[in-house]
């Protein structure tokens, strides 16, 4: 029972960081239609500008919480920025061109930037420091979920009720869904398309920045290509859950976390990302758009 | 060009990315000896190098909309340059015999190494000529094509290892096997549209990677299979030297003969029924083509391809393991059928040159050689999303009076 409810909360953990990965390839695929390929990338970026904060100022002294809070707000703030720009060079002049050179571009792009940081810092793996205190009310089900675990689901948590309020109870939320709905028709009632669309990418962006932060806080080691590998789950969990939709990003998440946890501890690790796109075969077969996806019916 | 207006903005622009860079560029941290170095250098490049550069990409977006906005005024005779060569039969045909010249004597000219490396762009020319039944003649989304490649390459070496099956033997086999596994590929997918068929190929090539690595049993896993002969002669087995160019004439004539197969296969009757997929599935199936068999033909026929592919990448280096197949490969792919320009045959071949060509003389650049790679794709699907180029759909024009049509 215990290996179970590890596995449930290793599953959950896992799930929460493809969600916050998740979110900004649903949101952004939902505006304007577009597979970003770069999104993996903007994660590790925010990996590292977390860990070249939290160095810096670890070596000037400050203590842990501090150190963790800072890091992950100026990581938040450069990654909007660079979802920001890269919007604007790689995307938006393609706007209206045939989808697939728009996803040649975002591939473009995401090898661009893999090895920016790739010569910029370093090949190496980088370790990160655990800046998530082990807290002592934990200390009885730590081998269930530890510290770091429960502030992950804390956080995302946290991010999502405000995502959710964002979208549903301010004007750019309303914006945003109205532009996602039909752009031409945003438009012309007076909506700023271009504004919608780079809030669109700032707030992806943010979150997977966030996500990048707790993720190598938790696992210690950073590098490069984490971003690819994280970027391809957390598009197979947004198609699973349906893309577009954004609780369909987040239900597909979690499901993709769970799979692979349980498919891990029960079966054998080494295929688990067989069993996650198996899985993820499945679900289409029955619900072509996914779990929570509109199938729209197509008009002659 | 040099107006108040663009300065000021380029000196924005520059500024912008002088902030965006900062902590990647400028701060080096070094975790064992905690120290943090700081290159302010870097900072200065940067602010330089981006003023010039969004000087000059500014300009070139502004021509870029001009051409756009000429063309919509009227019919439009601007074409790509590749284009219009190939279209004045008085250059395109004396083109193409020198091309044919330099084919045919290339191994004797230069070096054994260059040789090599127009295998490996011939190599991908023919997997890009087969990715471009999928994607550009049927519109299917295909991101795992790279399963296919992988499939012939080891049907070779473990039909070798096990059986001491020689290549012109494994050759059909492995095209056949590609075809099976592209059925069986597209079977699952038959339903999904667009980006939902996208992440599922991908799945699919990850799944076969994944269990040619972890399958130890079957496929000897990381460390892969050695030792795999390269083609023989009439029986005899060459030198190295000599084994490359007999490669190459190969891999020339395979290139031919899937070139003459494509551009069949586009005019005939299957062919015909990829592109009506690709336009508009409804109407399609609205004029009696029946959808599942296509796209099953459609993947079967692309995978061919990608098998016997795959059986002269391992004849040509003699060792395959699960590390050459990753999804990697098959967005490189994808990036040669989608910069050389979708569905035309010559685009195809120039968009795999330019693409494996490039990094190899890049190398001059050692590590820049990526980061550039992906800024020359960014910008060629700004300044150019058709691709090198573009599919010209065929139209039929009647000279006025004469009676009877011309094929454009």
């Amino acid at each position: 029972m215990e290996y179970f409810l590890e596995l449930f909360f290793g599953g959950l953990t896992r799930g929460s960081i493809y969600a916050l990965i998740a979110l900004g390839y649903t949101m952004v695929y939902g505006i304007i239609e577009l597979i970003n390929f770069a999104h993996g990338e903007i994660y590790m970026i925010g990996a590292f500008i977390g860990l070249i904060v939290a160095s810096v100022l670890t070596l000037l002294g400050l203590n842990h919480i501090a150190i963790i809070v800072i890091a992950s707000i100026v990581a938040v703030i450069y990654s909007s920025a660079y979802g920001f720009t890269i919007e604007k060079i790689a995307y938006k002049p393609l706007r209206n061109a045939p989808r697939l050179s728009a996803l040649i571009s975002a591939i473009g792009m995401s090898l661009f930037l893999q090895n920016y940081v790739l010569i910029a810092q370093t090949s190496d793996f980088l370790p990160f420091p655990s800046l998530i205190p082990d807290f002592e009310f934990m200390e009885p089900i730590a081998h269930i979920i530890s510290s770091q675990e429960l502030v992950i689901l804390i956080c995302t948590a946290v991010v999502m009720i405000l995502l959710t309020y964002l979208i549903k109870f301010t004007r750019t939320g309303k914006a945003m869904r109205a532009t996602s709905q039909d752009k031409q028709m945003a438009a012309l009632v007076g909506i700023d398309v271009n504004r919608v669309i780079s809030v669109t990418f700032v707030v992806g962006s943010a979150t997977a920045a966030l996500g990048g932060v707790l993720i190598a806080s938790h696992i210690g080691m950073i590098n490069f290509y984490i971003g690819f590998i994280a970027g391809i789950k957390a598009f197979v969990a947004a198609v699973l859950g349906g893309i577009g939709s954004i609780p369909g990003a987040v239900l597909g998440s979690f499901v993709l976390g769970w799979t692979e946890s349980f498919a891990t501890g029960y079966i054998s690790s080494d295929y688990e990302d067989v069993f996650a796109f198996l899985f993820l075969v499945f679900i289409l077969i029955f619900r072509p758009a996914g779990i929570l996806g509109r199938s729209e019916n197509q008009k002659v | 060009m040099f107006s108040l207006n663009e300065i000021k903005k380029s000196l924005l622009a520059s500024a912008w990315f002088m902030f965006l860079t900062f902590p990647i560029m400028v701060i080096r941290v070094n975790t064992i000896e905690n120290v943090v170095e700081w290159r302010w250098n870097n900072l200065y490049m940067v602010g330089i190098g981006s003023f010039a550069l969004s000087m000059v990409w500014r300009y070139m977006l502004k021509r870029k909309e001009r051409g756009g906005k000429k063309a919509d005024n009227g019919p439009s005779d601007a074409k790509p340059l590749a284009q219009k060569i190939l279209e004045n039969r008085k250059i395109s045909v004396p083109v193409v015999v020198a091309v044919c010249i330099i084919v045919m004597f290339f191994p004797f000219v230069f070096s054994m190494y260059q040789t090599s490396i127009l295998i490996t762009a011939l190599t991908y020319v023919m997997l890009g000529l087969g990715l471009n039944i999928v994607i550009g003649l049927a519109g299917l989304l295909d991101l795992g094509y790279v399963a296919f490649y992988a499939v012939g390459a080891y049907s070779y070496a473990l039909l070798n290892y096990h059986f001491g099956l020689g290549f012109w033997t494994v050759l059909p086999i492995a095209a056949g096997l590609g075809a099976m596994f592209g059925i069986l590929l597209g079977y699952p997918v038959l339903r999904l549209r667009g980006d939902y068929l996208a992440i599922v190929t991908l799945g699919f090539g990850e799944i076969i990677r994944l269990i040619l690595e972890n399958w130890n049993e079957f496929s000897f896993g990381p460390s892969g299979i050695a030792n795999i002969p390269r083609p023989s002669f009439f029986g005899m087995n060459l030198s190295v030297h000599s084994a490359t160019i007999y490669t190459y004439y190969i891999m020339v004539g395979l290139c031919i003969f899937t070139i003459f197969v494509v551009n069949r296969l586009q005019d005939s009757r299957i062919g015909r029924a990829w592109i009506a997929l690709r336009e508009d599935e409804i109407a399609c199936q609205a004029m009696g083509i029946d959808k599942a068999k296509t796209k099953l033909t459609a993947f079967a026929l692309g995978a061919t391809w990608a098998g016997m592919a795959g059986v002269l990448f391992a004849a040509k280096t003699t060792f395959v393991n699960p590390a050459s197949f990753t999804i990697w490969e098959s967005v490189i792919i994808l990036c040669v059928v989608v910069l050389g320009g979708m569905g035309s045959v010559v685009g195809v071949i120039m968009g795999a040159l330019v693409l494996i060509l490039l990094p190899e003389y890049l190398r001059a650049f050692s590590e820049y050689r990526m980061l550039i790679f992906g800024a020359v794709l960014v910008t060629m699907m700004v300044f150019r999303p058709g691709g090198l180029i573009t599919n010209v759909r065929r139209r039929y024009k009647f000279e006025g009076g004469e009676g009877g049509g011309r094929k454009e």
